[in-house]
């Protein structure tokens, strides 16, 4: 069933509408949500809603409680190419949680947050930006960690990132919820604009096995479920451009790579000349890695995750 | 006046991004004024040129109080202004969105930072605002309620309404928060408009600016005292949402005094030119905010209205 959760009046004939797809089987009042397309350049869960609702379909005997799945938080974004909301210019995931008597964007923030509170699990996919691409990874906020960490480990990701708490996150879907006690774990992974099915696929496996662990799910899983890093045994570098220019990469994401490898060149295609020989300040695992040619001073280039700390490599 | 350059990038084929700051007079860091950090903020750009413009003219009449140095930085944004881009051209990010900014991180933070850098201890800072819904205000000065906020200063401005709003998590990263927490006493003034140039707002808002120097002794430039100015908070305003979509055929603005009854718009139906809905006032007072775009959504705010 498609349930319509918003329907507002655009300027002409036409309606915005947010739906979910609702998938229920079996006596238990278990619910899962799937949400993505907050950022309307963001496609990656776009693969994971046709295939998780797809393999539902094909077994959906197995299946005890309530799969509700959320494809387009920004509808006008998705079909538009445009990552905040069109006419407004709104990140939308900075506007929860909203306001039931506020204006248009607000109130529906509000419908959404109303939509969602209440479930057992919330996950909430995104897939990066147009410029860079991310390995499959959870984001927790360090104040939810203890509840969340241990579902993030079964969503067959390779790295959880526990960041600190920013009075600015406050205003994101997944921290009014958790605080609202609704278990909500973002999902980073791919790259904006694109598809990558590798980990669409292995998110999926990830749902599956996580519901399983819910009860909510008796077919079959994955046999191997990745054991994802833990950012607090580590620590996570930041690589920003130190000139303009543009970039040449000499590896690629999801690699290991060793103090003082090259990352990656930042060339000035006028003169010929290397400007900038970005290397690795430690031994670490490069899960963030920029895909867009062109650089300015100060652009995001790759972020890397390293066991050790630099204080215990000088200790 | 000395004119500097606070932040400089180099860009892969533009010419190179340059921050300015005019300073004028030497002594005490007294008053940092901020105009356009968005590319569409020409409204607070142009507002930002006259006040400049007359603190020369104020300097040569040797009008400028000893002791006070003052910092104007007209614009943080024309590399998306001059390609009519709203935010940050490469990434789309806002620069009011990352204050205090960090030196070492993405190019909008370090704008950011090199910004703060120079305008934090400044003892009075203000910001030429743009607000991120179309429409029209009465001009008027906000300060954010911080627990830092001093209201009888806002009052110097001379401007009809003081507004006083609490800060929601997404304002923490603007401006004009970071200011008052870092113990600037920050005003942002809200001239009206934003990317047309309205030469009547702009001067309201400009003379505005020098009324406060006069008023705190910063410049002596004997003027008009405006108006006895009326605080706000965000409660006090009456807010209209519209309960249909369509085109907005608009009757009255900005500043109108209205009575409880008066039609003030009316929504037609794209197709066939009928109204769907007339807006009628529910109060008597003066329209504080209204929407101006020729088509318009469903529940968004149509006008605010001062209560009286
Ligand atoms: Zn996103």
């Amino acid at each position: 069933m498609i349930k319509t959760i918003v329907s507002e009046g655009l300027p002409v004939d036409e309606q915005l509408l947010i739906r979910k797809k609702i998938i229920k089987n079996g006596d238990s009042d278990k619910r899962i949500c799937i949400v993505t397309g907050t950022h309307g350049d963001e496609l990656e869960g776009q693969y994971v809603c046709f295939e998780l609702i797809r393999r539902l379909n094909e077994n959906l005997d197995f299946l005890d409680g309530t799969v509700e799945v959320y494809p387009a938080l920004n509808p006008l974004g998705v079909d538009s190419v445009t990552r905040g909301i069109p006419t407004f210019d709104l990140d939308m995931n900075r506007i929860f949680p909203g306001d039931p008597n506020g204006h248009l964007i607000e109130h529906t923030a509000y419908e959404i947050i109303q939509d969602l509170k209440g479930a057992d699990m919330v996950i909430d996919i995104h897939a990066s930006n147009i410029f860079l691409r991310e390995m499959p990874q959870a984001r927790v906020n360090v104040k939810m960690s203890r509840k969340l960490i241990p579902y993030a480990r079964m969503l067959n990701l390779d790295f959880i990132w526990i960041h600190d708490a920013a009075t600015v996150l406050e205003a994101t879907l997944a921290h009014t919820l958790n605080v609202l006690k609704t278990p909500t774990i973002v999902v980073e992974m791919g790259i904006g604009m694109r598809l990558t099915l590798e980990y669409g696929n292995r998110l999926v496996d990830g749902i599956f096995n996580l519901m399983k662990k819910m009860k909510m799910w008796s077919g079959p899983v994955a046999n191997k479920i990745s054991k994802p890093k833990l950012s607090a045994t580590g620590e996570v570098f930041f690589m920003n451009a130190e000139v303009s220019g543009i970039i040449i990469p000499s590896v690629t994401h999801s690699v290991d790579v060793k103090k003082g490898d090259l990352l990656c060149q930042i060339v000035d295609p006028f003169e010929g000349k290397v400007l900038q020989n970005v290397l690795s300040p430690v031994d670490g695992l490069v899960f963030t890695m920029r895909t867009y040619p062109v650089v300015y001073e100060g652009s995001l280039i790759a972020r890397i995750f390293s066991e050790k700390t630099i204080n215990e490599e000088t200790a | 006046m000395k004119q500097e350059i606070i932040f400089r990038m180099k860009s892969p084929y533009r010419d190179d991004f340059k921050v300015w700051g005019f300073r004028f007079g030497e002594g005490k860091k007294t008053l940092a004024i901020v105009g356009a950090m968005r590319g569409d903020e020409v409204q607070q750009q142009f507002t930002c040129s006259q006040v400049v413009k007359n603190l020369m003219e104020l300097e040569d009449a040797g009008k400028l109080m000893p002791g006070h140095e003052i910092l104007v930085i007209p614009s943080a944004n024309h590399f998306s202004m001059n390609i009519n881009k709203r935010f940050w051209a490469m990434d789309n990010t806002d620069i009011n969105r990352m204050f205090p900014g960090y030196e070492k991180g993405e190019t909008t933070q370090r704008i950011a930072a090199a910004i703060f850098e120079q305008v934090r201890d400044y003892k009075y800072g203000i910001q030429l605002a743009s607000f991120y819904m179309p429409g029209e205000f009465i001009p008027h000065v906000r300060m954010m309620d911080t627990g830092y906020q001093n209201l009888k200063l806002a009052k110097n401005f001379g401007l009809p309404y003081v507004l006083v709003r609490k800060p929601r998590p997404y304002d923490t990263t603007v401006l004009n928060y970071n200011w008052q927490v870092f113990g600037t006493q920050a005003f942002s003034i809200y001239s009206g408009d934003t990317d047309i140039i309205n030469k009547d707002s702009a001067k309201i808002a400009w003379l505005s600016i020098f009324r406060f120097m006069h008023n705190m002794k910063i410049i002596d430039h004997n003027m008009h005292p405006g108006t006895c100015s009326y605080v706000l908070k965000d409660d006090d305003l009456e807010t209209i949402l519209s309960n249909q979509s369509g085109i907005l055929y608009s009757l009255r603005g900005a500043g109108d005094e209205i009575k409880t009854g008066d039609l003030l718009a009316k929504i037609l139906d794209p197709f066939t030119g009928e109204t769907r809905s007339s807006i009628l006032s529910p109060v008597d007072g003066t329209i504080f905010f209204a929407h101006h775009q020729p088509l318009i959504h469903q529940n968004t705010v149509m006008f605010r209205i001062v209560r009286f």
